[in-house]
């Protein structure tokens, strides 16, 4: 018994420290990691979705309370005006949830493109929902104030074949997309004004 | 008879080196290979891993018993591997990138578990962090002979690893890139053939 004891004490022990050691070099290096993401996949994702905006979005960004959480909105400038911005929202994923940059025209409440971020889809498989342009470019000139579905969800999206789980998660970040863009439409709008230059 | 610091150094590098001699730690070995850049970078990610925990787990060795010696293991291993999957998206995201799933996978490696419970759990904090400094060094240099191989041969391009810079046409323009060297089928070729060089030449 006193046995038993010893090696469960000398278990947590070990686990404990490591699991402490973690969480401070979790909180240390998350700052580090997220300029990183910005870089190597947010801002490419974003360069996708803003395609032939004449800034640089990644720059122009300006944040707005959701709820309990604080979102980062990008504003993209065509024809010399701020009237697009982009927004990452979330989809239920195979493995993890799928990360989405959507950008929206505020003056017609269309998506100007989509740009797939963080995800742990299946390579070859799910991942091809961050390849696939002709899956993506189906949500260009939609109107972010409707539902989107894939066709099997009786939907208007073709899902990309074999991968109708990933591409189901896509539609899911784009509809929570629409929930934030409509409950912050107002304050996006005066956000996005302050960038006309 | 113990050998001296040296000797536990150099095995590593040629009579115990890990893919071609021990044959373990084939996983990575074999997945990662596709160039220079994952496989070095890989090579010294697993280096990284061995060395702290060899030396963390000959330091305890006394302190963990003998019946719950494999999860502390473990636990002490993976904790490792995090640590470095945090520092590469920290500062080598684009690797970290390539390396996908085969970062976390280091904790599966045998040759990490191998090492820690054959060496660092038997053995002095100084002979420990020499086998496992060796071990990982060898380990590197096979990835890097392997990726070499396969990165040329398959590719027709060489990269330095996190230079960025690749040359490209190494054997010429006329050169068809024999794409099979850096598939799956490819890798399992490859070794294959550099276990037998080196049976050739440990034979002589």
């Amino acid at each position: 018994m006193r046995e038993m004891i010893k090696l469960f004490v000398v278990v947590v022990i070990f686990s404990a420290f490591s699991g402490s050691l973690l969480a401070a070099l979790h909180n240390a290096t998350e700052e580090k990691i997220k300029i990183q993401e910005d870089n190597f996949i947010r801002g490419p994702a974003l360069k996708k979705a803003m395609e032939g905006a004449s800034n640089d979005p990644l720059l122009d960004k300006f944040e707005l309370q959701d709820g309990e959480e604080i979102k980062s909105f990008f504003v993209g400038v065509f024809d010399g005006k701020p009237n697009a911005v982009a927004l990452e929202a979330f989809g239920k994923g195979y493995e993890d949830k799928i990360g989405v940059i959507v950008a929206i025209n505020l003056e017609r409440d269309e998506i100007i493109g989509i740009g797939v971020t963080t995800n742990k889809e299946t390579p070859g498989v799910g991942k091809r929902i961050e390849t696939d342009i002709s899956f993506s470019a189906q949500f260009k000139g939609r109107s972010i104030m409707d539902p989107l579905n894939i066709r099997s969800d009786g939907g208007q999206i073709d899902a990309i074949s074999g991968a109708s789980f990933s591409s189901r998660g896509v539609c899911e970040a784009l509809n929570a997309t629409s929930g934030i863009y409509k409950r912050l439409k107002k304050e996006i709008l005066k956000k996005a004004e302050a960038f006309r230059s | 008879m113990a050998k001296s610091i040296a000797q536990e150094f150099t095995k590593g590098l040629w009579a115990e080196i890990p893919p071609f001699r021990l044959v373990l730690g084939l996983c990575p070995t074999l997945a990662v290979t596709k160039s220079v850049e994952t496989g070095i970078g890989m090579g010294i990610a697993t280096t990284f891993v061995l060395v702290c925990s060899n030396l963390i787990i000959s330091l305890l060795r006394k302190a963990i018993p003998k019946g719950v010696r494999i999860v502390c293991f473990i636990i002490v291993i993976a904790t490792f591997v995090t640590v470095v999957e945090l520092l590469m998206q920290a500062f080598a995201y684009p690797l970290f990138q390539k390396l996908g799933i085969f970062t976390p996978l280091i904790v599966v490696n045998c040759i990490i578990l191998g090492r820690a419970e054959a060496f660092a759990s038997k053995n002095n904090v100084v002979p420990s962090l020499a086998d496992g400094f060796g071990i990982g060094v060898g380990f590197t240099l096979s990835l890097g002979a392997l990726s070499v191989f396969r990165e040329v041969l398959g590719n027709n391009t060489f990269t330095i690893p996190f230079e960025g810079t690749s040359f490209t046409e190494v054997l010429g323009s006329s050169f068809q890139p024999f794409t099979f060297m850096v598939e799956a089928p490819g890798a399992f070729v490859c070794l294959g053939l550099m276990l037998c060089i080196m049976n050739i030449l440990g034979k002589k």
